[in-house]
């Protein structure tokens, strides 16, 4: 179900660095009120990039607990659009403005049987899942947790504790991309998963359910967007239609630069979710980085049409059109 | 100070009655519960569903669709929903918004109601289902029915924690100055209240002389009790009944006698109409069909009553937003209730575990 955000000012009360490259950070409204949330929100921040304000989206990290801030954990991405650079820079007592807590990844409690499945900072909605489940008798819940490495996956020894030999650690450093065809086995035509992590990893698990034997909808994921197949770099797109030639910028959007220059575009989600933003592709060169969940993966191998909100160019450039048609 | 006249909260970690078994088919069925509109339906296997009835889209009601199998299907767009209130089906698109999805409640049949958990779904453990057995025990047999009462449910409790009403509101069936005139006790504990009258060596009312008679061939004197018992936050059962005067009720010999539960559970569906779930179940002509049906039917009757003068007091509550209750002696367990299910909504609000 769909919220109206309502924002309000908030203080950093403690940063702590949790792995290697990712930070955690709590965060307190100033009114001393957090609303209580269950596992899987996340909030809104408010982030500056560039001087300009725009939104991003956290995990909350956790089960709720009154009178104590949010947690959220935000992983260093040299290659970001601009927002963890942001987080990693605030300090305690920094001020910041963030959203109330919304739920579009609320685990069900109408099985007995669980699947979790995070990698990376992927870990953030998952570990509070599993701290609910495991409060409850008489359920099976197993989970893989995968990770580049030991020193950069958080919270590993509290959910070692907690799941015990029912925790799956994958290191791909060591041993390479995870087979995801092996999930099949850790479930049963109950089993409902939770899956967050990085695109390809995802897109990885979506395949591998899509083609095997249970329900897609068991599988349930979250994603704000934020990665793809390719590192962002700057890129040029072309419009005919409006004689314009513009540049994204590796920390920005399609659509940003669109509404830079004044070109309206649809839009809603700005997380590859609705649809919304798609554009034509007239011509391209190098590859079309799809990063939203709107197109199907047939509809993505035809490079017809984009997601402008999410989606990018790698290694050379576009001309796309837009909806556009008066004179 | 919150008005204790007006206080018409409810707490929302609790399992509440929101249908009779009977009324729940393959089939939307829309029901207002705790402010929040859920339809409810029955799968193909029989478990039923209760989900938030407003589609992630436009919130258009569910309850305006249509169902296909087990699948809820929107009555405008389309859009798709499983049991679980996870989207299965987007018009013209190849994909599902991973985000679509509507809110589905726990849901539990049980003694033949179906209970919903309205609250934090973590917490929401079967065990906590109020005691109701005697609703679908082979020792007892009875029926009941739903009523929509446009009053808080906290009225309808105030309503059963007090049988003195009888003598006045039900003077013609089971009231008269004997339940008026009894001592009474009143116990409680963190969960409950028990309000006990006993009303020995009396003539009984009509109803339960009818009743007596038909099992025991007896016209005299009788002991009567009823015993009131409340159990947060809205389900009052009353054991009730009558025995021979002086063969040993009261010492807990009901063998000379006719014992009946009056089930009560109150649903909140707005602040001010309740679903009232009702049910007689009786211990004695187990097989005779005929007294099930009198017996619904006169206990519909007395509740009609009941309803009449509940819907009144509300009207007249409204009506005079800065006056309180009196209370009395005969109040206390209308009082204990009340406190009871206070502390339950306090203590949601202090740890804020019922916002979701």
């Amino acid at each position: 179900m769909r919220y109206r955000n309502s924002w309000i000012d908030a203080t950093v009360v403690a940063i702590e660095q949790v792995a290697k490259s990712v930070m955690q950070i709590q965060i307190l409204p100033l009114n001393g009120a957090t609303e209580c949330y269950t596992v899987g929100s996340h909030i809104d921040v408010s982030v500056l990039i560039d001087g300009k304000t725009e939104i991003r989206s956290y995990s909350l990290v956790g089960e709720y607990e009154s009178n104590t801030p949010y947690i959220i954990a935000v992983k260093l991405l040299p290659s970001s659009k601009g927002g963890s650079k942001y987080m990693w820079s605030l300090a305690a007592g920094n001020k910041i403005r963030i959203s109330q807590p919304t739920n579009n990844f609320e685990l069900s409690h109408n099985t007995n049987d669980y699947l979790l499945i995070a990698a990376g900072i992927g870990i953030t909605p998952i570990i509070g899942m599993a701290k609910t489940l495991k409060r409850k008798t008489g359920l099976t819940v197993k989970m893989l947790y995968a990770g580049n490495n030991k020193k950069e996956m958080p919270f590993l020894e509290e959910l070692q504790s907690l799941l015990g030999v029912d925790l799956m650690l994958h290191y791909s450093d060591a041993q390479g991309f995870y087979n995801t065809t092996k999930l099949i086995d850790l479930a049963s035509a109950k089993t409902q998963i939770y899956l967050c992590g990085p695109l390809p990893f995802m897109n990885a698990v979506r395949k591998t359910w899509e083609d095997g034997p249970f329900e897609n909808s068991n599988l349930r994921f979250e994603t704000f967007g934020a990665s793809g197949l390719f590192a962002p770099q700057d890129f040029l797109v072309k419009i005919p239609r409006f004689d314009l030639q513009i540049k994204v910028k590796k920390n920005k959007t399609i659509l940003q630069a669109l509404e830079d220059a004044h070109i309206d575009v649809m839009y809603d989600c700005k997380k590859g979710e609705c649809g919304l933003c798609q554009v034509d592709i007239l011509e391209y060169s190098g590859d079309i980085d799809h990063r939203d969940f709107f197109f199907s993966e047939s509809e993505k191998g035809e490079n017809d049409k984009l997601c402008a909100c999410v989606s990018r160019v790698a290694n050379g450039s576009i001309t796309i059109d837009t909806s556009y048609r008066g004179v | 100070m919150q008005s204790f006249t007006m206080n018409e909260s409810f707490p929302l970690n609790a399992w509440y009655a929101v249908a009779w078994d009977v009324e729940l088919k393959n089939e939307l069925l829309p029901r207002t519960i705790c402010n929040k509109a859920l339809v409810l339906y029955q799968k193909k296997d029989g478990t039923p569903v209760a989900l938030e009835d407003a589609c992630w889209h436009r919130l258009l009601p569910l309850s305006k669709g249509s169902l296909r199998g087990d699948t809820v299907v929107c009555g405008y767009h389309g859009l798709e929903y499983k049991s679980d209130g996870r989207c299965s089906y987007m018009p013209s698109q190849e994909t599902i918004n991973p985000s679509a999805c509507v809110r589905s409640y726990p849901v539990i049949q049980k003694y033949r109601f179906i209970w919903v958990w309205m609250g934090n779904p973590a917490l929401a453990d079967e065990k906590l289902i109020p005691d109701m057995h005697w609703n679908d025990d082979p020792e007892w047999a009875g029926d009941g029915q739903m009523i929509k009462v446009h009053c808080n449910y906290r009225l309808v409790v105030d309503n059963l924690m007090d049988l003195t009403h009888e003598t006045f509101v039900h003077s013609e069936s089971i009231g008269d100055r004997n339940v008026a005139e009894a001592p009474f006790d009143v116990h409680y504990d963190e969960k409950t209240a028990t309000v006990t009258r006993w009303m020995k060596g009396i003539q009984p009312p009509p109803f339960w002389k009818g009743q007596l008679n038909r099992v025991h061939k007896h016209e005299g004197d009788v002991d009567r009790w009823q015993i009131i018992k409340f159990e947060a936050p809205c389900t009052v059962n009353i054991d009730v009944g009558v025995a021979i005067a002086g063969t040993g009720a009261p010492e807990g010999d009901r063998s000379q006698g006719v014992n009946g539960y009056v089930l009560n559970t109150i649903t909140p569906s707005t602040n001010q109409t309740c679903l009232y779930f009702w049910a007689f179940s009786r211990n004695y002509n187990l097989k005779d069909q005929s007294n099930t049906t009198e017996l619904k039917n006169g206990v519909a009757h007395i509740f009609s009553q009941d309803e009449d003068i509940l819907e009144a007091q509300q009207k007249a509550i409204n009506e005079n937003p800065d006056r309180e209750f009196y209370n009395l002696n005969i109040d206390a367990g209308a009082m204990w209730a009340r406190r009871i299910t206070n502390k339950m909504v306090e203590e949601e609000q202090e740890t804020k575990i019922d916002a979701l």
